[in-house]
């Protein structure tokens, strides 16, 4: 297709200066691919510097941290899988955020449905109450959300931190639904309706289906926000055995001085990093693709 | 209502209305549908706000049952406090600083990657633009508090790259200079580590959005002579600016936060001469270390209100200027 339409746009293009044209061409064609591969970079250098450090051992990090590491050793990963016990709390990432993003996509997506498609007495202000969720600060709420989780016995617990995961996403994932569910077409709505089925049943297997797309876009984003939550974890998870990854993450930034494995920090980093940069690069247009959707609301 | 008009209505929401019967179908539906997740929205994240703004005019303690209406006192309190308030002072540049460098970055890469490319022939991007976006996007799947954990690394005086490739090129003045540790560095650093996060989203969220602008647009504007600069100035930031917008509040609310940069960069909170403490940690220490609830949730609820003003002022720089703008044209 495109190349069908070159030919014709480039014969509408003023022929002026064709050679100052071609020079500043040039001369912008530089400046673009030396700015972005900068950016590019600073990006990626620190990212392989921590890959290369992380097979290293932590007295090779200190005494030569810009060297290649002289042989390819796991023995970081294996220490920080199971020394700093990464291995557990990777496990415990992947219960709560899994279960909570479940939950959250079902409900998220079943209340925008019902925001979008019915319009009832109350249904606006629910809608501003959503947006107001979404604005404030979690700082102003987090001392009180530990007296409630404290008060309902759920400190500490994975049911609390999952219920207060999905509350804090439902408001970005109702947000981002509403306006998907507005699109879809009215008459499929009433020719499921018409052929005998309940709201259950169009809900499920009629509507759901057709958002699709809407819904994979919002479960990335909840779950890139979810994996790297820290706030909530920090303050309402504090027993060791529960903690997630980032607090893991913390628990070595806070420990400083001479006593850090840096070897098994490096890996833990690697470890930590790896499994979210292969679930972006493998949902890269999926993700390009709604990021624009997201904000054309 | 006669079958013709319904038919050509497509107002979602109207339709549904007008026919509802009370079936235990629908009304186990909307229960479900509808009350569930807002119970749960309500009681975990509308009743804490509530609460916090209750606590803060009390002087609860946390743990004890016995809290004492005080009125204002504790916002009074605060006035006084002047690690509250130089925490504020710090906040302040961190809003002001972060989204303004983050946008201007974003905005400069973006047109680089969309319409940076040859000025003869269709309107594009660099050669390789697919490969600098998913680059750039990279820091925005890693958690910031290991973006924080790499950059304290990267910081390190004697074994960071940082220091390491400044000596390499000559600059041996920075041999073992310790960015975090310096009272004039730690906040220009902690600041370019957090642009360092957030720069690849909001590049990729600009070239959606340019790339949302018809190419007619940027031909038409080609044809009368107008140069990438003008392009930029004249055509792409009036049409993204509500983008724009959107993306400075969001920035701005993450900036005022801040609070998971700061713990992984400086282990003792508050950074050389508390030059980088913020009211978050501020919040945190005062509520979860010192036990001080009402007045922790004070700082809360002062943090609401910068960040209500902050996105009140953006808002009405973006109108005021759009005014003008349009006044102009």
């Amino acid at each position: 297709m495109t190349a069908a339409t070159t030919p014709t746009v480039r014969a509408s293009t003023p022929r002026g200066a064709p050679g100052r044209r071609a020079g500043g061409d040039v001369a912008v064609g530089i400046t673009s691919h030396t700015l972005l591969s900068l950016w590019s970079a600073i990006v990626i250098v620190p990212l392989l510097w921590v890959l290369m450090s992380s097979f290293k051992t932590t007295k090779q990090i200190l005494d030569s941290p810009f060297a290649l590491p002289t042989h390819l050793s796991f023995d970081n990963y294996v220490s920080a899988w199971q020394g700093s016990g990464i291995g557990r709390y990777f496990a415990n990432t992947l219960i709560i955020v899994g279960i909570s993003l479940a939950i959250v996509m079902l409900l998220g997506s079943m209340c925008a449905y019902v925001l979008a498609r019915f319009s009832f007495f109350g249904s606006r202000a629910i809608y501003i109450l959503m947006l107001a969720g979404l604005t404030f600060p979690v700082f102003l709420a987090i001392v009180p959300l530990f007296m409630l989780l404290k008060d309902f016995g759920m400190l500490n617990s994975r049911p609390g931190l999952i219920l207060t995961y999905v509350a804090f996403a439902l408001p970005f994932t109702v947000f981002f639904l509403y306006s998907f569910f507005r699109t879809l077409p009215d008459e499929i709505y009433e020719s499921a309706q018409i052929d005998g089925a309940g709201e259950w049943r169009t809900f499920f297997q009629v509507m759901l289906p057709m958002a699709k797309p809407g819904m994979a876009s919002v479960a990335i984003f909840n779950f890139l926000g979810m994996w790297n939550q820290f706030l909530l974890p920090i303050a309402l998870n504090t027993d060791q055995s529960k903690f997630v990854l980032t607090q893991a993450m913390d628990s070595f930034a806070t420990t400083a001085g001479e006593s850090v494995d840096f070897g098994a920090l490096f890996a833990a980093v690697t470890i930590t990093v790896v499994p979210v940069l292969a679930v972006y690069l493998l949902f890269q247009r999926q993700l390009q693709g709604s990021v624009s959707q997201g904000t054309s609301k | 209502m006669t079958a013709g008009t319904e038919r050509r209505r497509t107002a979602p929401a109207a339709a549904p209305a007008r026919r509802r019967r009370w079936t235990f179908d629908r009304v186990s539906f909307m229960a479900v549908f509808l009350g569930l997740p807002l119970l749960i929205f309500v009681v975990f994240v509308i009743v804490p706000f509530v609460q916090a703004v209750y606590y803060s005019f009390t002087d609860w303690g946390g743990f004890s049952p016995d809290k004492d209406f005080i009125g204002l006192q504790n916002y009074v309190d605060l006035f006084h406090d002047d690690l509250f308030m130089h925490a504020v002072r710090n906040v302040a540049l961190l809003g002001f600083i972060v989204p303004l460098v983050t946008i201007v970055t974003a905005i400069v890469l973006a047109s680089f990657v969309t319409v940076g490319g040859p000025s003869s022939g269709r309107i594009r991007g660099v050669r390789g633009a697919g490969f600098y976006r998913a680059v750039s996007f990279f820091p925005f799947c890693i958690p910031a508090i290991v973006i924080g954990l790499i950059w304290a690394q990267m910081y390190d005086p004697s074994s960071g790259l940082l220091n390491g490739f400044l000596t390499q090129v000559g600059l041996h003045g920075f041999a073992n200079f310790p960015w975090l540790g310096e009272v004039s560095t730690a906040m220009p650093a902690t600041m370019f580590v957090i642009v360092w996060g957030f720069i690849g989203f909001y590049t990729v969220l600009f070239v959606a959005a340019i790339k949302g602008i018809p190419a007619e647009v940027f031909e038409a504007a080609r044809l009368d002579g107008a140069g990438r600069f003008r392009t930029i100035v004249s055509i792409t930031l009036p049409t993204i600016r509500d983008t724009v917008q959107t993306a400075y509040i969001y920035l701005g609310i993450a900036a005022l936060d801040s609070f998971v940069y700061v713990a992984a960069l400086f282990p003792n909170a508050g950074g050389p001469a508390n030059s980088t403490l913020t009211i978050t940690q501020d919040l945190f220490s005062t509520a979860f270390t010192r036990g001080q609830f009402g007045y922790a949730t004070a700082m809360g609820v002062v943090l609401a209100l910068i960040t209500l003003a902050f996105a009140g002022v953006v808002a009405g720089v973006n109108r005021l200027s759009k005014g003008r703008s349009e006044g102009r044209a």
